[in-house]
């Protein structure tokens, strides 16, 4: 740690700073408590562009809510609000 | 015991103006008949469905929002089964937050019927509401 302090670590490459922004749930953020499936439009947010239903690891919806939004997108499917299968939606 | 409901359901798009009034009356009156109470009722119209259903791309969306027996569901959904106008429907029981959305919902649909401004970015966002409070009479 003193060579850090010395300023005396000479990187080859210059190290990558890329400060990864931070995911959060957006119902969490914005309080949202209620996941309306009769909403499409705000559903195709969590899909992809063949319809199907994208992980939290990307979206960075909490457990509780990609619970609630798969059960969304589940019941506008059923309703044909939303497709089961497709090509370049959005 | 009484919940508070809501269903959806999905007319064939041959039906005409009278027929389709028809057919949402029939409904409403079959929770009425039922010691049930409407509490909202909507019509989205005629709307291209996501995918053929029965070889048929559009259809009349019917929401209603209503108070009944449980044991009342199971009769509206043999009655949408019977029903050949009727191509999809789809009941989903309210609870406390659900409800509070639908008001919240029913509201701003309110004030959009009043003052038809721009669409809203999104429903479900609470988004700080820059409209007007002062609408000159």
């Amino acid at each position: 740690m003193a060579a850090v302090e010395n300023n005396e670590i000479r990187y080859l490459n210059p190290p990558t700073v890329d400060v990864r922004k931070k995911k959060y749930c957006r119902f969490k953020k914005a309080g949202i408590k209620y996941v309306d499936y009769k909403d499409p439009e705000f559903l195709k947010k969590f899909l992809n562009e063949q319809g199907k239903i994208l992980p939290r690891r990307i979206t960075g919806t909490s457990l509780k809510f990609q619970r609630k939004v798969a059960q969304a997108i589940k019941r506008a499917r059923s309703l044909a609000l939303l497709p089961y299968v497709t090509d370049l939606l959005k | 015991m009484i919940k508070q409901y809501e269903t959806v359901f999905i007319a064939t798009p041959v039906l005409s103006d009278t027929q389709m009034k028809e057919a949402v009356a029939k409904y409403t009156d079959l929770i009425k008949a039922n010691g049930g109470e409407v509490v909202y009722e909507e019509d989205w119209g005629l709307k291209q469905l996501a995918y053929p259903i029965q070889h048929k791309t559009s259809g009349f969306y019917y929401l209603i929002q209503f108070k009944a027996d449980p044991q009342f569901v199971n009769t509206i959904e043999t009655q949408y089964h019977r029903d050949e106008r009727i191509i999809r429907f789809l009941t989903v029981a309210l609870d406390k937050n659900s409800i509070a959305y639908a008001e919240h919902r029913r509201q701003k649909g309110a004030a959009k019927a009043a003052a038809p401004k721009e669409e809203a970015a999104h429903a479900e966002e609470p988004e700080i509401d820059v409209e007007p409070e002062s609408v000159e009479e």
